[in-house]
């Protein structure tokens, strides 16, 4: 998160004669307890609704993925998303991590597969949305993105030839109804791919370049299943929402929608003088872009993390980027990945700004869950100190305490559920009833 | 390692405000923030100026070129790539063809560059230029600058933009 990238602190007189977007914020700073009886300025109201789910664009398909919207994908990606068999010790899914009833992540700072992962991980909803995948970008679809925790030793710890197997044998009829035949994986060890382990990365290289595109082409297809079901996964309004709705159309609040006075001084603060809203913007809360806001290291002695400038360099590389012999886009489609900025030192240490919708029920906070509580998050942001490495985004803010508090009763706002079939949140090959509620 | 800030007063003082953050294409390593200012000099933008031009037409820092940017759509959206033409007239109004044309810019008041990559990719002809890889992340004031060289000369256009 990355709440204050201050911009400046006014004069009167400067803020008097500034543009638009700048006057609201100036003025919001200066006389705070006078607007509140005055409603919203014009940009703030803008700004509101620029915020509110209404204005999220719909889902376009994915050209990446001819398969985005394919139910069939769906269904199988769904299945694949929670089976264990997927992974080096029989034990590991995606919902491992991404756990269903806990917005698709796990609370912990690291994500803890196989091994333990380097960073937090991260929510699945609304992620269809973003161009970019991973806290550094390093992946350029939701499809790309699921093939590297597969093959992570420290995540899912398998390989692609022990998940060629798997469809072969477990998912042969429900795959080739959508991606045609399985390749014959007759002949093929065990254990194989191009993975750290030098056992399976040798037995890798003994299989003929075509039988590796073969393989790894349903490999490709794993992922745009995965894909298309994780696409399904989405926000559902939160109160937030509904406040802004009737707020902007001037109707008297239900309890579902109104604000107390603090998460009214919150949210202006939010898209004022906080500079949350910088890059917190959209629908989503987030530009889907990457800051480096002076996060610190954890204590627990983890290597340092460069961010996007590995994950800029990653994607460019990537062997399933949108430009790749796998992807189904035309090169003029993949116009994110052409024009991306992969080199400079405002990369170093810039992770993606995550979205904020339900902010409040994902503690720890930051890529490596640096802090365990949005008071902790509040004071980082006020404070801006120094970047371990690379230079932050941050200047101080100078709130008050009770400003803080005011921003992080706010975030509560931000809480909703998950747009999401109960269906969807659960194997379909397991009981139902040993699932947990979605609803919170 | 880090952009190296300076102050450099441009050679069109006439002009009006325009602060402009420069990405070196090579390496990328060095980013050089050049204030014009007549009023206050002031350092990395940290005070919004109030007199910014945000028209789509204007002249060169050297005057050898006029220029008008064209969003598609005429709208410029926030996050989300987009398509711009460039029209390029020499001073005396003759389109200019065969440019060679180079794209910097950034948010100056937060001392960063443009989150793409932007570029012309296709002469369109009578002047244009299509620019691609166009895309705004943030609200607020945004600077983009256009190097061109042509049988003209060399000069660099500024634009404000205010999302």
């Amino acid at each position: 998160m990355r709440f204050f990238i201050t911009l400046t602190t006014f004069t009167t007189a400067l803020a008097a004669s500034l543009g638009a977007s700048f006057g609201a914020l100036s003025r919001s700073g200066l006389t705070p307890a006078r607007m509140q009886h005055e409603g919203w300025t014009k940009e703030e109201r803008a700004m509101m609704r620029s915020l509110s789910l209404a204005s999220l664009a719909p889902l376009a398909p994915d050209p990446s993925n001819r398969f985005s919207e394919d139910t069939a994908a769906a269904r199988l990606g769904q299945r694949l998303f929670f089976d264990t068999r997927l992974s080096g010790n029989g034990k590991v899914s995606c919902a491992t991590c991404h756990v269903p009833h806990q917005d698709f992540q796990d609370g912990r700072p690291l994500g803890v597969g196989v091994g333990t992962a380097g960073r937090r991980t991260m929510p699945v909803a609304g992620t269809a949305h973003s161009p970019w995948q991973f806290w550094d970008g390093r992946a350029d679809s939701q499809w790309g993105q699921a093939l590297g925790p597969l093959e992570n030793p420290a995540e899912h710890g398998g390989d692609r030839v022990q998940y060629a197997h798997v469809i072969a044998t477990e998912y042969r009829s429900a795959y080739e109804a959508v991606f045609g035949r399985v390749p014959d994986v007759r002949g093929l060890p065990e254990r194989a791919g191009p993975v750290p382990d030098t056992t399976r990365a040798a037995a890798w290289a003994r299989i003929a370049p075509v039988g590796q595109e073969g393989i790894s082409r349903m490999y490709a297809n794993i992922g745009k299943a995965i894909a298309a079901y994780e696409r399904k996964i989405e926000f559902a309004p939160a109160r937030f929402d509904r406040f802004v709705e009737e707020e902007l159309a001037a109707r008297p609040h239900t309890a579902e929608s109104a604000f107390s006075d603090d998460e009214r001084a919150g949210l202006r603060l939010f898209i004022g003088k906080a500079n949350c809203a910088t890059c917190h913007n959209g629908a989503l809360f987030t530009d889907n872009h990457f800051h480096n806001t002076g996060v610190p290291q954890t204590a627990a002695g983890l290597q340092s993390d460069s961010g996007r400038a590995v994950g800029a360099r990653g994607v460019i590389a990537a062997e399933f980027n949108c430009v790749s012999r796998y992807s189904d886009a035309k090169p003029e489609q993949c116009d994110e990945l052409r024009f991306a900025v992969t080199e400079g030192p405002e990369l170093v240490r810039a992770f993606k700004t995550p979205s904020l919708r339900d902010v409040a029920l994902r503690p720890p906070f930051m890529h490596a869950g640096q802090f365990t509580s949005l008071s902790a998050v509040m004071a980082h942001y006020n404070a801006a100190a120094a970047a371990p490495a690379g230079k932050s985004e941050l200047k101080p803010l100078h709130l008050s305490q009770k400003e803080l508090g005011q921003l992080e009763t706010f975030l509560h706002t931000l809480t909703g559920s998950l747009a999401t079939a109960p269906e969807l949140l659960a194997s379909p090959d397991t009981p139902r009833t040993t699932t947990k509620p979605a609803g919170r | 390692m880090f952009p190296s800030i300076r102050l450099r007063l441009g050679a069109t003082m006439a002009r009006a405000l325009t602060v402009v953050v420069t990405r070196t294409p090579r390496r990328g390593a060095a980013l050089t923030l050049a204030v014009v200012s007549l009023m206050t000099g002031c350092m990395h933008g940290m005070r919004a100026p109030s007199n910014l031009d945000y028209s789509r037409t204007r002249a060169s820092e050297h005057g050898l070129y006029r220029a008008a940017i064209k969003p598609e759509g005429d709208s410029i959206p926030q996050g989300k790539l987009q398509k711009w033409t460039l029209h390029l007239d020499a001073a005396n109004g003759t389109p200019v063809s065969a440019a060679s044309v180079a794209i910097d810019g950034g948010m100056p008041q937060h001392g960063h560059g443009l989150p793409t990559t932007p570029r012309v990719t296709r002469e369109l002809g009578n002047g244009d230029y299509l620019v691609e890889g166009m895309k705004f992340t943030m609200g607020g004031w945004w600077v983009v600058k256009f190097r061109v060289n042509s049988t003209v000369g060399a000069d660099s256009l500024v634009f404000n933009l205010n999302l």
